[in-house]
C-alpha cells in the first residue's frame, strides 16, 4: 500500500526514468524534425487539435454567453435605432454596388476585348473568431472553420474593411490562421494609386505594418492606400490592406522608411471571411 | 485498488484541464506575455507528488497538448516539459522536504530551464528571436508557485480523504 502511493517508500529512482527520457527526448527531436521540415504530421496535429476542441470550446464559451447576454437585453430604443443606422448603410452600399454591377459588366466587356481572361469572382464564407489564444508572440487566431468546412492552407481571410491574415493550419473542425501584423508574415501588395508593387511586413505590432523594399524615389505618400497585387497566389488581388502612414526618407539609405496602418481592426475583428478565390492568381502575370 | 487509482488520477487531470483552459484563455494584450506557464507548474506539482504515476511520459504527452494549441512545431514544449519533469522526479524526496522559499528558488530554476529550452528550440528552427518578455513567465509563474502549491496540497488531500 505504502509502496503503491509511491510515498515514504525508500528513495529507490523511479526504474528506467533516464531511459524514458532519453527515449522520449529522441522522439521529440524527430518528431520537430519532420514538423519543421515538411507537414508529415498534419494528421496527429489534427487528431490531437480534436481533443483539444472542447477545451477551446468551453473557454469561448462565457465570452459567446457574454455576447448573447448584451445582444439580448438591449433595450428596444437601442435596437430601433441600431435598425434605422443598418438600413441607412443598406441604402448607401445598396447604391455603390448597383454601379459595381455595371463596372463589372465593363470589366469584363474590356477583357474580352484584350483577350485577357475574365475574372472569376470569389467565394466567400463567415467565420467567427474563437475567444482562444495562447501564443503572445506570434499574432495568431483560431476561427470556427476547419478542413470539414473546406477551409484549406494559405487560404485568404478578409473583414469588412480589409485583408486580416491566411490559414496557416487547418484542423478538423478549427483552424489557426496568422495575421497580416505577424512578424513571419509578408504580403504582396501594390499601391492603389499608382500600382507600384512591393511587399507588406508585419512588424509584431498589430497596428503597423513595414514597407521595407522601397526605394528612396518611389512614388508613395501618407494616405495612399494598398491593396493586394495578388502575386504571390494566396491572396486574390484588389483587397484593400492598408494605408500608409509615415514615409521617411533617409538621403544615404537604399530604402526609405515607410509604414501603414493596417485597414482592418485586427486586434477587434470578431468576424471575419474567408475566400474561396477560383481563379489563379498569376493571371495578372500572364495578361501582359 | 482500482478505487485508489481512479481517486489519484482525476485531481491530476482535472487540475491539467484547468491549466490548460487559463493557458489558451484570451488576456488583454497588455498582460498576455505575463501569464505563467500554468501547466508547467502543474506537471511539476504532480510529478513532485506522485512521480510513479506522473513521471516523463505523461509530461510529454501535455506537452503535445500544448504544442497543438501554441501551433509550435511539434514536439517542442514536450521535450520542454519532459526534461523538467525528469528532474523533479530525480529530486521529488528532496523537493519535498524543502521549505516553501527553497522550493520556490528550485521552481524558478526550472521555469527558467523550460523557457529556455524552447528559445533555444526555436533558435535551432530559426523563429525569430523574442522580446524581453518572453522571460516574463518565469517571473509570474514562481510568484504565483506559493498560492498554486497549497491550493494544489489542498486539492490533493481533499482527493485522498474523499477518496
Amino acid at each position: 500500500m505504502v509502496a503503491s502511493r509511491g510515498k515514504n517508500s525508500n528513495p529507490a529512482r523511479i526504474p528506467a526514468l533516464g531511459i524514458r527520457l532519453l527515449l522520449l527526448v529522441l522522439i521529440s527531436i524527430v518528431l520537430m524534425y519532420f514538423d519543421h521540415r515538411e507537414n508529415h504530421l498534419d494528421a496527429a496535429r489534427k487528431a490531437i487539435g480534436a481533443a483539444v476542441y472542447p477545451i477551446q470550446l468551453i473557454v469561448d464559451a462565457p465570452v459567446r454567453l457574454w455576447a448573447w447576454l448584451g445582444e439580448s437585453t438591449t433595450s428596444r430604443s437601442d435596437l430601433q435605432l441600431e435598425v434605422g443606422r443598418l438600413n441607412a448603410e443598406r441604402l448607401l452600399t445598396n447604391a455603390r454596388l448597383q454601379r459595381l454591377t455595371a463596372l463589372e459588366a465593363e470589366n469584363a466587356r474590356l477583357r474580352a476585348l484584350l483577350d485577357a481572361r475574365a475574372k472569376v469572382r470569389d467565394e466567400v464564407r463567415v467565420a467567427e473568431i474563437m475567444a482562444v489564444d495562447a501564443n503572445p508572440y506570434e499574432h495568431n487566431l483560431i476561427i470556427d472553420i476547419g478542413s470539414r468546412d473546406g477551409a484549406y492552407d494559405g487560404q485568404a481571410i478578409v473583414s469588412a474593411d480589409g485583408v486580416v491574415g491566411q490559414v496557416i493550419r487547418t484542423g478538423l473542425m478549427t483552424s489557426q490562421a496568422v495575421l497580416i501584423s505577424d512578424t513571419d508574415h509578408a504580403l504582396p501588395v501594390e499601391i492603389n494609386r499608382n500600382g507600384l508593387r512591393t511587399i507588406a511586413v508585419g512588424t509584431g505590432e498589430i497596428d503597423r505594418l513595414d514597407l521595407p523594399f522601397l526605394p528612396n524615389n518611389a512614388d508613395i505618400r501618407a494616405g495612399d492606400l494598398l491593396v493586394t497585387s495578388g502575386l504571390g497566389g494566396s491572396f486574390p488581388a484588389g483587397y484593400p490592406v492598408a494605408v500608409i502612414d509615415a514615409v521617411t526618407r533617409i538621403p544615404q539609405e537604399p530604402f526609405a522608411n515607410v509604414t501603414a496602418k493596417p485597414s482592418a481592426a485586427l486586434d477587434q475583428v470578431r468576424e471575419v471571411m474567408l475566400i474561396w478565390s477560383a481563379a489563379p492568381v498569376i493571371e495578372e502575370q500572364e495578361d501582359e | 485498488m482500482s478505487r485508489d487509482r481512479a481517486s489519484r488520477r482525476l485531481p491530476v487531470i482535472g487540475t491539467l484541464l484547468v491549466g490548460l483552459m487559463l493557458t489558451i484563455m484570451p488576456l488583454p494584450d497588455t498582460i498576455a506575455p505575463f501569464r505563467p506557464d500554468w501547466l508547467a507548474l502543474l506537471t511539476i506539482f504532480w510529478a513532485m507528488q506522485l512521480p510513479r504515476t506522473w513521471s516523463v511520459g505523461s509530461a510529454w504527452i501535455v506537452g503535445l497538448i500544448l504544442d497543438v494549441s501554441y501551433g509550435t512545431l511539434l514536439g517542442q514544449h514536450a521535450l520542454a516539459l519532459c526534461v523538467i519533469v525528469f528532474i523533479t522526479v530525480r529530486f521529488h524526496l528532496l523537493m519535498r522536504v524543502f521549505p516553501l522559499s527553497q522550493l520556490s528558488a528550485t521552481v524558478f530554476a526550472m521555469l527558467a530551464l523550460y523557457q529556455f529550452l524552447l528559445f533555444w528550440i526555436n533558435g535551432v528552427a530559426s523563429v525569430a528571436a523574442p522580446p524581453v518578455t518572453y522571460w516574463a513567465p518565469v517571473v509570474t509563474g514562481t510568484l504565483v508557485w506559493p498560492f498554486l502549491y497549497m491550493f494544489l496540497a489542498g486539492v490533493r488531500y481533499r482527493a485522498r480523504a474523499g477518496g
